[in-house]
C-alpha cells in the first residue's frame, strides 16, 4: 500500500503504519533528554492521545510529507527533525543529496504557528527559511541547528531580530556562511529572555561590547558557547557579567602569559559557582589551565577535543574532577592520563577519546594511546556506559576485558584508524572481541565496528544484539552471509550505514520485509547492483531506494544494465512516495 | 551495452571523481597502504561479476591518506584539527582553510590553499568540487563567474591579480559570484 502523492489519502491508514514512522528512539531520549517520541498503538482511546501529542520527532525528513506530519499532530508544540544520512558528516553523501527544511518549515508555519520548540539535524536550511520561521513562530522559544548548512549570519539577524521569545540558540557544527558580522546586534535592548547561547561553531570574530551588553541583560543565561576566535583576555568580562553560568564554551584558550590576565581569568572562574560544564578551550596554553582548578570538582562534562594539550597538563586537569560525568578528549591523554581518570572520575559515563592525528601524518613518535586506556576506563569506572574510541592497535583479550566488566554499556563506538587491523598479538580478526560486547552487553543500542573482521562477528550480532538500533560498518565481512546475518537477527535495528565491505544486495532481498521496519539503509562502495535495486524497489513499494552516482557524463539510469554496480545506495521506508526535490546524482528506482 | 564495459574495475577511477579536498587527477603518494584493502573488497565484489584478469591487474595501490570519509571524523571537526596541525607541529603543512561559496548553491566547502600549486590549480579544483566548467577565465570570452576572495582588510577582491603566494596569505574566504554581478560591482559582498 502506498501513499500516492500528498493529499488526505494518509488519513486512512491505519496506525501500525504511523508506528513504524514515528517510533520510540530510546537513544535520541537519552540525548534529549527533553524529548518524548511518539509511539503510536493502535488501541481505543489512543487516538485523542495524537491529537494533544506535543512533541514530535521526526528521523527522516522523506519518511512523511511536512503537511501530513503536521496535521497529524495539530497541537504539536516542539518538532524535531533530520535530514542527511549520518555518513554526511564524512563527505559520503553529495552535497546537493537534499534534506532541504523550507518544506518543513512552510508546512509548520501553516499548521504549528504556536510552535515552540525547533530542532533540525543534517538538515539544509537557507536564510529565507530562517527569516520565515523567525516571522511565522511568535512563540519560539529554541531553535537548534545541528550540523546543517546553507544559511548565512543574514540569517541568524533575523531570528535575532523577530524572535522576542528565545531562549535558546544553540548552533552546534553548523556551516555558516558568515557575510553579516553584526547579527547579534539584531536582539533588541529589551530582549533579555536568553537562557543558551551557543556559537561556537562560528569563525569570524564577534563584538565583544555587543555580546558584553546582551549577556548583560539576560539574567536567565545558563549555557554560553563562544567561538575559538573570542580572545581568552576578554573571557574574565563575560564571566564577571554571567557568573550563574552552568554550562561554558571558551574561546581560544591562548594568549600570551602575563599574571594579570592570569589572576583576571582565576579571579573570574571561581566567581562561577554553578558552572557544570565546560567547552571550547581551544589551542589552550598550559600556563592558562590552573585558572580552571577552582571550578573542577564542580565539572559534571569536559569537553577538551580541541584543546591541544599533553597528556602531563591534562593530567593536572582531569584528577581534579572528581565528578565529571561526561570527558571529551584527544589522544593526548595517553593510557596513562585514561589510568589517571580511571582512578580520579569515577562517577564518569560517557568517554569520547578523538585522534590528534588521524592520517598519520605528523612526524613525530604517535601518541601512546592504546588498548590499554580502554581496558582501565572500563575497569576504573563503573559508571560507564558510552565509548567512542579512536586508536591505532586493539586486540580481543581487551574488548573480552571490557564487555566482562561493563555489561551495562549501551554505546560502543571503536574506530582502529587503519582498516582491517588484526589483533596486534595474535594476527587474528577482532570478531571474538566484539562478540564478547554483543553477547555481555544486552543494552548496547548503539556499536560501531572496525579492523579485521569476517563474517563471525556479525553472526554474533545478529545473534545477541537485541537492542541494537543502530549499527557502523566499514572495511569488514567476508560474503553475504555477514549482511545477512544482522537482518534477519537485530530485533531492534533502527539505521545501518556499511561502507567498502563485499556484501551484494541479495540479503537486502531476502530481508526486505526487514527494510520496512528500519529507518534507512545506507550502503556505499559494496557490491551492490542496480538489477537487484529495481528487483527491491520493485517488491517494496513502501521502500524509497534510492541509487546515488556523483559522476557526470554518464547514460541514465533507466538505460543502464542489471550488472551496473551501485556506488552508493540508501534505502528508507516513506509515506511520503518519491521525493520531488531529487538532485541529478539521485536516482529513486 | 556490455556490462564489463559499464563496470571499469577501476576503483581508481570511482576514488577520482569522489567529493575529496585533494585537487583533481590523482596524485599517487608512496604508498604505505597494503594492496589487501582496495584488492580485497574488489575481489569479493568482482566474483559475482566474473570480471578478466586483465582488469584486476589494472588494480594499483592508491594513496592511503585518501579514502574518502575514513577516519569518520566529522568534516568540523577535520577542519579544525588541520588548521590547529601547524600549531602542534612547527613544519611547513599547516594548511591554509578557507570556505568557499558558490551564488546559487546552498551548501558551503572548504579547501586547503597550501596544497595548490598556483592559480590554475585552484581553479580547476574549483571547478571539479561545484561541478561547473567556466571557471577558468578565458580572454576572448565574458566569464559566466567570477572568484572573488575576502582579504585580510576586509576588501573582496578578484582572485589572480596578486602572486600566489601574496593570495593565500591574505585570503580569508572565497566566494563564487556570477559574471554579471561580478562585472556590476568591483569590490563589494
Amino acid at each position: 500500500m502506498r501513499c500516492g502523492g500528498g493529499g488526505p489519502a494518509w488519513a486512512m491508514f491505519p496506525d501500525e503504519v504511523w508506528e513504524q514512522v514515528f517510533s520510540f528512539l530510546g537513544s535520541d531520549a537519552d540525548r534529549n533528554a527533553a524529548f518524548v517520541t511518539i509511539v503510536l498503538v493502535p488501541r481505543l482511546g489512543r487516538r485523542a492521545e495524537r491529537r494533544s501529542r506535543r512533541r514530535v520527532f521526526v528521523g527522516n525528513c522523506y519518511a512523511v510529507a511536512p503537511a501530513a506530519a503536521v496535521a497529524r499532530f495539530p497541537e504539536a508544540r516542539a518538532a524535531a527533525v533530520k535530514g542527511k544520512p549520518h555518513f554526511a558528516d564524512f563527505n559520503l553523501v553529495p552535497g546537493d543529496w537534499g534534506g532541504g527544511a523550507d518544506a518543513w518549515v512552510a508546512a509548520m508555519a501553516e499548521g504549528w504557528p504556536l510552535l515552540e520548540e525547533l530542532r533540525l539535524k543534517r538538515m539544509v536550511v537557507s536564510d529565507d527559511c530562517l527569516e520565515a520561521l523567525a516571522r511565522a513562530f511568535k512563540n519560539l522559544r529554541v531553535l537548534a541547528l545541528t550540523s546543517c548548512d546553507g544559511f548565512s549570519t543574514a540569517g541568524l539577524a533575523a531570528i535575532a531580530a523577530h524572535c522576542r521569545n528565545l531562549r535558546e540558540l544553540d548552533l552546534q557544527e553548523n556551516m555558516i556562511e558568515e557575510n553579516c558580522s553584526h547579527w547579534l546586534s539584531h536582539f533588541p535592548e529589551s530582549f533579555t529572555s536568553l537562557v543558551n547561547l551557543n556559537i561556537a561553531c562560528l569563525e569570524g570574530e564577534v563584538n565583544v561590547s555587543v555580546l558584553e551588553r546582551l549577556v548583560s541583560r539576560c539574567p536567565n543565561l545558563k549555557t554560553l558557547g563562544l567561538n575559538q576566535a573570542f580572545p581568552l583576555d576578554k573571557l574574565n568580562i563575560l564571566l564577571r557579567r554571567a557568573p550563574q553560568l552552568i554550562d561554558l564554551g571558551t574561546g581560544r584558550f591562548d594568549a600570551e602569559y602575563y599574571p594579570e590576565l592570569f589572576h583576571k581569568l582565576e579571579s573570574a572562574f571561581s566567581g562561577c559557582k554553578s558552572l557544570r560544564g565546560l567547552s571550547g578551550i581551544w589551542e589552550a596554553v598550559p600556563a592558562h589551565l590552573p585558572a580552571l582548578y577552582s571550578i573542577c570538582e564542580g565539572l559534571t562534562s569536559l569537553n577538551l577535543s580541541y584543546a591541544t594539550i599533553q597528556s602531563p597538563d591534562l593530567i593536572k586537569l582531569v584528577s581534579q574532577c572528581k565528578n565529571l560525568q561526561k570527558l571529551w578528549v584527544m589522544d593526548f591523554i595517553e593510557d596513562a592520563g585514561l589510568a589517571v581518570v580511571a582512578s580520579s572520575c569515577k562517577l564518569l559515563q560517557e568517554l569520547r577519546v578523538f585522534p590528534s592525528d588521524p592520517y598519520g601524518e605528523v612526524a613525530q613518535p604517535p601518541v601512546s594511546l592504546t588498548e590499554r586506556g580502554l581496558i582501565a576506563v572500563s575497569t576504573g569506572c563503573p559508571m560507564l556506559h558510552s565509548v567512542l574510541y579512536f586508536c591505532r592497535q586493539m586486540t580481543n583479550s581487551a574488548l573480552i576485558t571490557v564487555a566482562h566488566n561493563r555489561p551495562n554499556l549501551i554505546r560502543f563506538r571503536l574506530c582502529i584508524l587503519e582498516p582491517h587491523t588484526p589483533d596486534y598479538l595474535t594476527f587474528q580478526p577482532l570478531d571474538a572481541g566484539f562478540s564478547a560486547i554483543v553477547e555481555s552487553c544486552r543494552d548496547l543500542c548503539r556499536l560501531s565496528l572496525s579492523g579485521l573482521l569476517t563474517d563471525r562477528v556479525f553472526k554474533s550480532i545478529g545473534a545477541y544484539a537485541d537492542c541494537l538500533e543502530m549499527l557502523s560498518v566499514a572495511f569488514a565481512g567476508d560474503s553475504d552471509a555477514g549482511l545477512h546475518y544482522i537482518l534477519s537477527g537485530c530485533k531492534s535495528l533502527k539505521k545501518l550505514e556499511i561502507r567498502d565491505c563485499p556484501f551484494g544486495a541479495k540479503p537486502l532481498l531476502a530481508n526486505a520485509a526487514k527494510l520496512e521496519t528500519m529507518r534507512s539503509l545506507w550502503m556505499s562502495s559494496c557490491a551492490v547492483t542496480l538489477g537487484a535495486c529495481r528487483l527491491l524497489a520493485q517488491k517494496m513499494p513502501q521502500l524509497n531506494v534510492e541509487v546515488i552516482d556523483e559522476r557526470g557524463g554518464r547514460p541514465s539510469w533507466e538505460l543502464r544494465p542489471n550488472d551496473c554496480p551501485v556506488e552508493k545506495l540508501f534505502v528508507y521506508r516513506t509515506l511520503a512516495g518519491r521525493r520531488a526535490d531529487k538532485p541529478p546524482c539521485v536516482w529513486i528506482v | 551495452m556490455k556490462g564489463a564495459t559499464c563496470y571499469k574495475n577501476d576503483l581508481e577511477n570511482l576514488r577520482a571523481t569522489e567529493l575529496t579536498l585533494r585537487p583533481p587527477g590523482i596524485d599517487v603518494e608512496e604508498v604505505i597502504r597494503s594492496a589487501s584493502i582496495a584488492t580485497k573488497c574488489k575481489k569479493r565484489a568482482l566474483s559475482e561479476k566474473k570480471e578478466t584478469d586483465e582488469n584486476e591487474q589494472a588494480t594499483e595501490p592508491v594513496a592511503k591518506a585518501q579514502i574518502v570519509g575514513w577516519p569518520p571524523i566529522r568534516a568540523y571537526r577535520m577542519n579544525s584539527f588541520r588548521s590547529r596541525k601547524s600549531l602542534v607541529v612547527d613544519d611547513n603543512n599547516g594548511g591554509i582553510y578557507v570556505k568557499v561559496s558558490m551564488d546559487g548553491v546552498p551548501y558551503l566547502r572548504k579547501i586547503d590553499l597550501k596544497i595548490y600549486e598556483g592559480y590554475e590549480e585552484l581553479w580547476r579544483a574549483l571547478e571539479d568540487m561545484f561541478k561547473c566548467s567556466s571557471l577558468v577565465p578565458v580572454n576572448y570570452d565574458e566569464p559566466k563567474y567570477a572568484i572573488t576572495y575576502e582579504d585580510k582588510d576586509g576588501d573582496w577582491m578578484l582572485v589572480g591579480d596578486v602572486p600566489w603566494e601574496m593570495f593565500i596569505s591574505s585570503c580569508k574566504r572565497m566566494r563564487i559570484m556570477k559574471g554579471c554581478e561580478a562585472r556590476g560591482q568591483s569590490s563589494s559582498a
